[in-house]
Order: structure tokens, then C-alpha cells, then sequence
């Protein structure tokens, strides 16, 4: 009666998350897909999806590896208030996080003095697309690079540096080869995040084919715009990415 | 000669080491959180010591203001579970001391397999280092730890690691490589057994009381 119960209550709640998705897929017919893949605006969206997430990225490892580095094994005041702070972005909805860009970045927000003095426009450029990715998928990658240094032996380090190898080298030869599985586990769920952004992206970055109209936003205006077979065709290609990282995060857990 | 004479404040009690460590080897014995493990870290420079000095050869590797970090202390030093880097193989392994030196890759190559070769570890080169078993895995650690030929060497609890009939013949072993070099070693156990076999020359550490000058200090005899 129970088992019968779980067994019935699973099978609903995945076949609900099935469906829609295989839905998705049958809909979509091989030529007309690729037609509607080879349009301007499909293919712009596309090009700039792959820009800004691969920038995104770049940006999160360049500053978030150090970050998770001191988070792990820095022994600083606030530190628990800063890792509370890094996992902000996960719960806060992506609009809210696009509004507060925008009144902190945007042209008339708080820094917008600085930013004229220097003039630099961010709001509705590449750039903001690419921050507001970084906002919102940055937690993920400093969430695993922080797991990853915190339970990689420090004795290892500490073999290292006797054998005369400075903190630099060590770092790059040792530290990181031991957290590699945890770094790329974030890494590409950081990356998978940046190519789903949407909400915070629609408010800081607007809508505009070739600057800020990333895959996603496509879909929602080629949906607006009534051009269904277009929406699909970059939906069902999002899935594909979706699926295939799914399938990359989860490889290195099976053994 | 390794000449130590520091002072470490430690959670239970104040550590107080006064030794000199000529060449051949020095067995330094004593229980288990006596701070044993502590005075390797401190002559090897992987933890400061509050004051005193520690020399090598007439080299001050800390004392007032100097310290020298570990990676340029030229100590080698071999792990109580051994630290061999999981993700290289047993010749990168003993490779590593070379790669930071910056010797160029043929002597590199070379110098690792005569190791290897008086190690008896020829045949497990390519194998990664978690593949091996506790005494094929200290003999690794003792080749990576001289590859780079250090001044001094420190081993600690070499033998702890291993199960009680493979520690006989690793005992017997270590002695003799250990009896091949001509610089200052020192090794750290809890193990009387030990004293046997290194007993060339022996320390003991015991736990002291809390208070400056009133804290472990080093009793030597058997010299």
C-alpha cells in the first residue's frame, strides 16, 4: 500500500519533469530546426551566449578561485560572514538581482558619477550580460572550489614545499590537481548556470539582438514575436547542453 | 650538524628543544604527544618557532628576525603516512625535489632511476603512488626525500604505518640505507623497538609541565 504509494507519487513528479522536455524534442523537425537555427537572430544569439558565458566564466575562475581558496583555509574575521555572502546570489531571485545591478551599475544609479567621469556605459551592453552571469553563477563554482580545498590533504602541501617547491608552484602542482574534480564540477555547473540566465540579464542587459540577447532571451522573444518553430529550436539546443552537463557533473560520482 | 635550540608554545604545555644532530642518526623517542612530530615541523620550517634558532651546517634557517621557508630550508623530510603526491606516478614522485630544483628533464630522468633502482622500486615507476603497498610506499617517500640531496633528513614515525610483521623487515632496511648517509638524520619515534635498531645515538622526549623554561625539554643519553 505505501510502496504502492511511492512508486505512484515518483513516477508523476519525474514523468511531469519528462514530458514537457520530450515534448519539447518531438516537436522539432530535423530540417526546420536546423533553418530556424541559421537565422540572424539565432544564430547572433548563439554566438553571444558562447561569448559571454566563456568571459563569465574566465572572470568567475580568475577571481573565485582565490576566494575559495581563503574561504577554505584563511582564518580571517567575517570569514563565515563572507560565506554567507557567496551564496547569496543562489537564493536571490535573478530579477531582484538584475534590478539591483541596474540601480548600482545602471545610468542613473549610484555609481553612474564614476562610471560618466570614466566613460563607461554598462547597463544594455555585452557587459551586462556578462555580470549579470557572473552574479548569479559565480556561487556555484566558489561553492566547489571551496569544498575541494577544504578536504584536500594539507600535508601534501606541506611535502611539497620541502621538497622546494614555493606556494605558487605548489598551489598549481599539488592544490589544484587535488581539487580538480571538485573545480570542474563547478565549473561546469557555474558555465551551465551563465548559459540559463535570464531574469537578471532581461533587467540589466535588455533584449537586443547581437549585444544582449543571449539564447535564452531569445526564446522569449521569438515566443513573443509568435515564431514558435524559432523559440523551440534554441529551446531543444539548451536542453542538449542542459543534458550533456548533467551527464558530465554526475560521470566522476559513479565511482 | 643540525643545531636546535627553540622554545614553542603548544595547547597543553611549552615545548623546549636544546639539540645538536651530528651526521649518521639520531633516533629521538618519546609518547605520543610528547611534540615529537612538533620539532620536525619546526626544524623543517613548516611551523615558527616563538624563539630560538635553528642552524644547519652554520646556516641560520631561523633565529631573531630570519626564517627561512621550508622550500628553501633543503631538509628532506619523510611523512608519518609517507604524503606521496596520489595523483603522480612513483617516478614524478621522486621527481619533484628535481622539478623544483629546475634540473633539466634528462638528469632529471636519470637521477630518478638510479633511485629507484637502489631503492628496489624500479619496476613500479609508472605506477601511481596509491597503488603500492606501505613499504614499497615508505621506500618511495625516503627516494623522493633524498632525490634533491638535502643537508639534513627527518623521518617521522617511519615504521607506524606499517603492519607489525613488514615492520621487522622495513626496520632492518631503513637502518641500512639510513646507515649509507653521510648528513645529519633524525627520527622520530614512540616505538622502543626502534631504539634497538637506531640506537647509534638516542633522545628522549617527554611531556613537560606548562611554563616558560619549565616545559619538555630533551634528556640525552646513550651517546
Amino acid at each position: 500500500m505505501i510502496r504502492g504509494a511511492i512508486a505512484v507519487a515518483s513516477a508523476l513528479l519525474v514523468a511531469f519533469i519528462v514530458l514537457p522536455l520530450a515534448g519539447l524534442v518531438l516537436h522539432v523537425e530535423p530540417r526546420a530546426y536546423l533553418a530556424a537555427l541559421s537565422t540572424v537572430s539565432a544564430r547572433n544569439a548563439l554566438r553571444l551566449s558562447l561569448l559571454t558565458t566563456t568571459l563569465a566564466l574566465g572572470l568567475t575562475i580568475a577571481f573565485g578561485t582565490p576566494l575559495a581558496y581563503a574561504l577554505a583555509r584563511g582564518r580571517f574575521p567575517g570569514r563565515r560572514v563572507v560565506d554567507a555572502i557567496v551564496d547569496l546570489p543562489i537564493v536571490v531571485p535573478p530579477a531582484v538581482a538584475g534590478l539591483a545591478l541596474l540601480l548600482v551599475f545602471g545610468r542613473n544609479g549610484t555609481l553612474a558619477p564614476v562610471l560618466r567621469a570614466l566613460g563607461i556605459q554598462l547597463s544594455f551592453t555585452t557587459a551586462a550580460v556578462v555580470m549579470a552571469q557572473v552574479f548569479v553563477a559565480s556561487p556555484f563554482y566558489v561553492r566547489a572550489a571551496r569544498g575541494g580545498f577544504t578536504t584536500s590533504d594539507r600535508t601534501l602541501e606541506d611535502a611539497s614545499a620541502t621538497l622546494g617547491m614555493g606556494p605558487l608552484r605548489t598551489f598549481a602542482l599539488v592544490t589544484v590537481p587535488l581539487a580538480a574534480p571538485a573545480l570542474v564540477g563547478g565549473i561546469v555547473l557555474s558555465w551551465a548556470r551563465a548559459l540559463g540566465e535570464f531574469g537578471a540579464t532581461i533587467m540589466f542587459a535588455g533584449n537586443l539582438s547581437g549585444v544582449s540577447q543571449t539564447m535564452p532571451l531569445a526564446v522569449y522573444l521569438d515566443l513573443e514575436g509568435g515564431d514558435v518553430a524559432g523559440a523551440t529550436a534554441l529551446a531543444v539546443t539548451l536542453v542538449a547542453i542542459s543534458l550533456a552537463v548533467v551527464i558530465a557533473v554526475r560521470a566522476p560520482a559513479r565511482d | 650538524m643540525l643545531s636546535v635550540a627553540v622554545a614553542k608554545q603548544l595547547r597543553d604545555f611549552t615545548l623546549s628543544v636544546n639539540l645538536n644532530v651530528p651526521s649518521g642518526v639520531t633516533a629521538l623517542l618519546g609518547p605520543s604527544g610528547s611534540g615529537k612530530t612538533t620539532v620536525l615541523r619546526l626544524i623543517a620550517g613548516l611551523l615558527r618557532p616563538d624563539s630560538g634558532t635553528v642552524e644547519l651546517d652554520g646556516r641560520v634557517l631561523s633565529g631573531g628576525r630570519a626564517f627561512v621557508p621550508p622550500y628553501r630550508r633543503d631538509i628532506g623530510f619523510v611523512f608519518a603516512e609517507y604524503a606521496l603526491f596520489p595523483h603522480l606516478t612513483v617516478a614524478q614522485n621522486v621527481a619533484f625535489g628535481l622539478r623544483a630544483r629546475g634540473d633539466a628533464a634528462g638528469a632529471r630522468r636519470r637521477r630518478v632511476t638510479d633511485l629507484l633502482e637502489r631503492f628496489e622500486m624500479s619496476a613500479f615507476a609508472e605506477q601511481r603512488a596509491d597503488e603500492l603497498s606501505s613499504g614499497q610506499r615508505q621506500r618511495v617517500a625516503l627516494a623522493r626525500a633524498l632525490a634533491f640531496e638535502p643537508r639534513a633528513l627527518l623521518l617521522d614515525e617511519p615504521l607506524s604505518a606499517l603492519d607489525p610483521r613488514t615492520r621487522v623487515r622495513v626496520r632492518a632496511e631503513l637502518r641500512g640505507l639510513l646507515a649509507a648517509l653521510t648528513i645529519p638524520v633524525l627520527l622520530v619515534t614512540h616505538d622502543e623497538a626502534d631504539r634497538e635498531a637506531f640506537s647509534e645515538r638516542v633522545l628522549h622526549l617527554a611531556a613537560g609541565r606548562i611554563g616558560p623554561g619549565n616545559g619538555t625539554s630533551l634528556v640525552q643519553d646513550g651517546v
